[in-house]
């Protein structure tokens, strides 16, 4: 006999998905408010601190009164892209490392969402999240410095952070693998590899003084592209021609990132779902 | 069977179900770095069929195998063996044509507590393709049936009882109008008056919606309330079948019916009382 087949509910729009993890992660950011402010004042004070250290260097006359506001640009662009990635990628390994906590993870992976909305919504709050704090701070920043910003290209570093951005989004879904296998351990293990890609991503020197050795692990990171595209653009003034190259390698780490990413999680998913390790912990 | 005598298809149909789990022991000196496991069967081969708008229990002691077997059915856990199908729809290899069909209220409601009632409610309709609009005025109608009301709904959920909490997760579970709801012990550690509450809910949704429901419990007395049939699970196996007064008869032995309790039946079934099982499962 024949069995008829039910007819499933149609297909929600993938936006008004995605919305959801957005509206969520813009809920939850309300409640918590007050560490918004704490990791605003934080994230200034590290950069102030930080970008001294080229009033110091010339004042000790370690590098020219000249080259003085060049290396407090590098410094600046240095502290502020790391601010901005570290943002990405906590945002996403916390989310995920806080759902295994709370027990919600069962419920949102058994949901009906596609695994892609569900991880590509929470990224686009964590870019913008991360895109709004760095330029807050950077704003705040501003007045402490003596910049010579004639002759930046704006234009080139915008598109360098959004090509940029893809990648940062493909570096988040994989830093979100870990706290869903292992809360507590995986989040150690997100922040050491967050400290090495601060190691070899030239962050605040260029990749050109690490070893040997280390110099070929910085060809693998993203950042390295993304803070020599935006030092370029401003401290050099290069043009979009002379960024074409970068932005490229950008737009390929964002292209093989992205999915590459997705699948990961997909196989890490699996294999908690065979091992039993989405079960509430906490 | 519909007109056409094609069959129409079951809300769930499970088949040799087995689960295994390699659980790992405490570490030991001279075992070295690698921690000996056990392997510890959670289901072994279970097989049972749930009809249209039936609610069918499942009872079982703390480590039974029922919250395992709740998490195969929600597509949360994968078999080693054996088939799922819901709705005709093969639970892992159809998953995604699964997940619309049903929804879930397990032991412990998860939510992200600093967030309100409503704005966890928002979330969990949203992904189900609801509207906000259509999240909210659905909300409030489940809510103020269970008893809550708007003020509760706005406060953080971390404000809120053990059993305002859980009558939440019912609101969440219902807001998809699942098709087939699986409730995972929804009453433990609830107050009487909240286990009331969440107990006629259940049976007038059944009654109203023709939500079809399996429900997990370790209370004897609510399965013989709800359920239309019921199964006893018992180390991972499914020792016995059959509506309550069914089971009540096969265990009667010539003694008056109403002096044989469901408690009596799954002694009599299993060799072996509820308490026994979890001081079992405690132990090891």
């Amino acid at each position: 006999m024949a069995v008829t087949e039910l007819q499933l509910p149609r297909q929600p729009r993938r936006v008004a998905l995605g919305w959801a993890f957005f509206e969520r992660q813009t809920n939850l950011w309300k409640r918590f408010w007050a560490w918004e402010v704490v990791w605003l004042l934080y994230g200034l004070v590290n950069t102030l601190s930080i970008t001294f250290i080229a009033n110091e260097a010339a004042k000790s006359g370690a590098v020219s009164r000249a080259e003085q506001p060049r290396l407090t640009m590098f410094l600046l662009i240095g502290t502020l892209v790391w601010a901005y990635l570290s943002a990405v990628l906590d945002d996403m390994s916390l989310t995920i490392m806080w759902e295994r906590w709370e027990g919600t993870i069962e419920h949102t992976l058994m949901s009906p969402v596609p695994r892609v909305v569900h991880l590509v919504g929470m990224s686009v709050f964590g870019v913008l999240h991360a895109f709004v704090r760095t330029s807050l701070v950077l704003a705040c920043s501003l007045p402490f410095f003596h910049l010579e910003l004639a002759g930046a290209n704006w234009g080139a570093v915008a598109v360098v952070v959004i090509v940029g951005s893809a990648s940062l989004v493909g570096l988040g879904i994989l830093a979100a693998i870990l706290p869903m296998l292992y809360p507590e351990r995986g989040e150690q293990m997100s922040f050491m590899v967050q400290a090495l890609v601060l190691l070899v991503s030239g962050v605040y020197y260029s990749v050109n003084v690490l070893p040997g050795w280390l110099q070929v692990a910085s060809y693998v990171s993203p950042a390295t592209y993304l803070l020599r595209g935006i030092r370029d653009a401003l401290l050099n003034h290069a043009g979009f021609g002379a960024e074409a190259g970068l932005i490229g390698i950008l737009a390929i780490f964002g292209a093989a990132l992205v999915p590459l990413s997705l699948i990961a999680f997909g196989f890490a998913e699996r294999w908690a779902k065979k091992t039993g390790r989405l079960k509430r912990q906490g | 069977m519909n007109t056409t005598g094609e069959r129409q298809p079951l809300p769930l149909e499970v088949e040799q179900l087995t689960k295994v789990f390699k659980v790992k022991r405490a570490p030991r000196l001279r075992a070295g770095w690698r921690r000996p496991r056990r392997v510890r069967a959670a289901l072994a081969g279970v097989s049972f069929q749930v009809h249209p708008g039936e609610i069918y229990g499942v009872l079982g002691a703390n480590g039974s195998g029922k919250s395992t077997l709740v998490r195969i059915l929600s597509t949360l856990l994968l078999p080693d063996e054996g088939s799922v199908r819901v709705f005709g729809y093969d639970a892992v290899k159809q998953a995604a044509s699964v997940r619309p069909l049903l929804n879930r209220v397990s032991v412990d409601p998860s939510f992200f507590k600093p967030m309100s009632a409503m704005e966890n409610l928002l979330f969990f309709g949203r992904i189900y393709g609801l509207s906000g609009p259509d999240v909210r005025r659905a909300s409030a109608a489940i809510l103020a049936r269970l008893g809550l009301d708007g003020e509760h709904a706005r406060e953080p959920m971390l404000h809120l009882s053990r059993g305002q909490q859980q009558k939440v997760a019912v609101a969440r579970a219902f807001l998809s109008a699942p098709r087939l709801l699986l409730l995972d012990e929804p009453t433990t550690g609830l107050d009487p008056r909240s286990k009331r509450e969440v107990q006629s809910f259940v049976s007038e949704a059944r009654r109203d919606r023709g939500v079809t429901i399996l429900l997990t419990t370790h209370d004897m007395s609510e399965a013989e309330q709800l359920c239309d049939r019921v199964g006893f699970l018992s180390a991972g196996k499914l020792v016995a079948e059959g509506t309550p007064l069914e089971l009540r008869k096969l265990v009667a032995a010539g003694r008056p019916l109403e002096e044989v309790g469901m408690e009596d039946v799954f002694i009599e079934l299993t060799g072996r009382s509820i308490e026994e099982d979890e001081e079992e499962e405690e132990a090891g």
